[in-house]
């Protein structure tokens, strides 16, 4: 186990936003989180990140610090540095030397295909590519727990797709357990071993789906029965969770 | 053609103003100490040349040191605000006070605190007090104006608040650091003129001066020439900055 939430509640101004909540990623596991907008699903990426306290519950990690890597929505990546420059940001803020940062930063643009890009700036990428430094950059550190924050929700469905499978190619490479937080069905069914469905704010957990299947996924994997099935299932625990608030 | 459109629309306007004027005083025989023609104020300009442009250029250096010291403390004090909340409670109404304070009211006390020899002084001060609040402004909202995203990114990396700040939170701020400078660089000219008028003395020898001088001995073309060379130098130096603010950008965001 590299994190894991116990029965943890998270208030904003006394008004409860998420919980009670459990979920705990296996080492080496590719979990997905499912919810509807507003269920606390990036609260409790935050609280996996460390970055925000629990009101109630606790918060269980072996992973130290420097070991969790964070991919958001937009790529968040700064204007005024190179590609090369934000990739090797975590390596140089931890303190490893600038050489050595550069170079290993290098190697991680060429592992999500952007080799040639390391002196361009993130105004000249497209959205995809500026996604795939953002992930190089939570790549570079090699760690033990990546969390992806919905990173692929502004991208058109080409470009998510190839991410997808591009995600699941460096997954198999460092084998860092995610958890990837999206409100796409299909492309949590895809992405995870493990599909956790959240209920309407504040969240809790409706029930969980185990996909079948090889990681990273075959060509035509999202065509197969079994896929379509765990879909379907994740889509009506979904429903239920809904109805349960409402 | 559309650059074209540009520049000739604004040259063919402000030729007809100035043929319309320069007929109007003509037909109408307007007295030329009342309105002076065109004409006239280019003549004066060209007649007094020297003296303008010498008298221009203490303005000007007025305007650069006011917005050189403006720069410095209304900086440090940004960053001192922006890195402790209390600090900007503490002093934000009195740099509010001292933004809506016009100058004109302060320059008698500033020109006695300078010391009433040192006229030039009192002026730079009291330019500095107009270019303070747009850099504060730019440089506290620029520390603010922060990625959330990429603040936490930071967090989670375990950077110092030293890092954070070297490395996150002034390189965001360029933008608008730079946008303040700019506005500030007109603000100062304009003080320089205003705190020339204000000091109220003939030793800091700048355009109001001339202003003033050409007005009380009813020269009206030489003051016209004067208020000539005050906006081509203020309009000159906004362009000036303009370009640079451009060239800033480019470099910041790399396109």
């Amino acid at each position: 186990m590299t994190v894991a939430l116990t029965s943890v509640g998270v208030d904003y101004r006394g008004k409860p936003c998420l919980g009670p909540f459990d979920l705990a990623v296996a080492e080496g596991e590719v979990v997905a989180l499912v919810g509807p907008s507003g269920c606390g699903k990036s609260t409790a990426m935050r609280l996996l990140a460390g970055l925000e306290q629990p009101t109630r519950g606790t918060v269980h990690r072996t992973t130290e610090r420097g070991q969790t890597s964070l991919v958001f929505q937009a790529p968040t990546l700064a204007p005024w540095m190179s590609a090369e420059a934000n990739v090797a940001l975590p390596l140089e803020l931890a303190g490893v030397d600038r050489r050595e940062a550069r170079s290993q930063a290098r190697e991680a643009l060429g592992r999500v295909g952007l080799g040639a890009a390391a002196e361009t700036r993130p105004a000249q990428l497209s959205g995809g590519m500026a996604m795939r430094v953002s992930l190089a950059r939570a790549l570079v550190t090699r760690p033990r727990l990546l969390l992806l924050d919905e990173p692929f929700a502004a991208l058109d469905e080409i470009t998510r797709r190839t991410l997808a499978d591009d995600v699941l190619a460096l997954w198999s490479d460092l084998k860092p357990a995610i958890l990837f937080v999206t409100h796409n069905v299909e492309e949590a069914v895809y992405m995870a071993s493990r599909v956790v469905v959240m209920t309407t704010g504040p969240g809790r957990v409706a029930g969980e789906a185990l996909v079948e299947g090889p990681m990273p996924r075959p060509a035509g994997f999202r065509t197969r029965e079994a896929f379509r099935r765990t879909a379907e299932a994740v889509s009506g625990l979904l429903a239920k969770g809904m109805e349960q608030a409402a | 053609m559309k650059a074209l459109t540009a520049i000739a629309a604004p040259v063919v306007f402000i030729g007809l103003l100035l043929a319309a004027w320069e007929t109007a005083c003509r037909v109408l025989e307007v007295p030329s100490y009342f309105l002076p023609a065109p004409s006239a104020i280019g003549a004066a300009l060209r007649d007094n040349f020297p003296l303008l442009a010498q008298s221009g250029w203490n303005t000007l250096a007025t305007a650069l040191w006011a917005l050189l010291a403006a720069s410095i403390v209304a900086s440090l004090l940004a960053l001192a605000a922006g890195l402790s909340g209390l600090v900007e409670q503490a002093i934000h109404p009195l740099v509010i006070t001292l933004s809506v304070t016009p100058i004109i009211a302060i320059a008698p006390i500033v020109t006695i605190w300078a010391g009433l020899e040192h006229p030039e002084r009192a002026v730079v001060g009291l330019a500095a007090v107009v270019a303070f609040f747009p850099i504060f402004s730019g440089v506290l909202t620029g520390l603010k104006s922060t990625d959330p995203d990429l603040e936490r990114l930071f967090d989670l990396y375990g950077a110092t608040r030293w890092q954070k700040l070297t490395r996150l939170r002034l390189p965001s701020a360029a933008p608008l650091i730079l946008q303040g400078h700019k506005v500030a660089a007109s603000l100062a000219v304009v003080g320089a003129v205003v705190a020339e008028f204000g000091a109220g003395s003939g030793g800091s020898q700048g355009l109001a001066w001339r202003i003033l001088e050409a007005s009380n001995r009813l020269q009206t073309a030489k003051a016209f020439a004067a208020l000539f060379v005050l906006s081509v130098m203020g309009a000159g130096l906004y362009a000036l900055l303009q370009v640079a603010e451009r060239r800033a950008l480019v470099w910041w965001r790399g396109r």
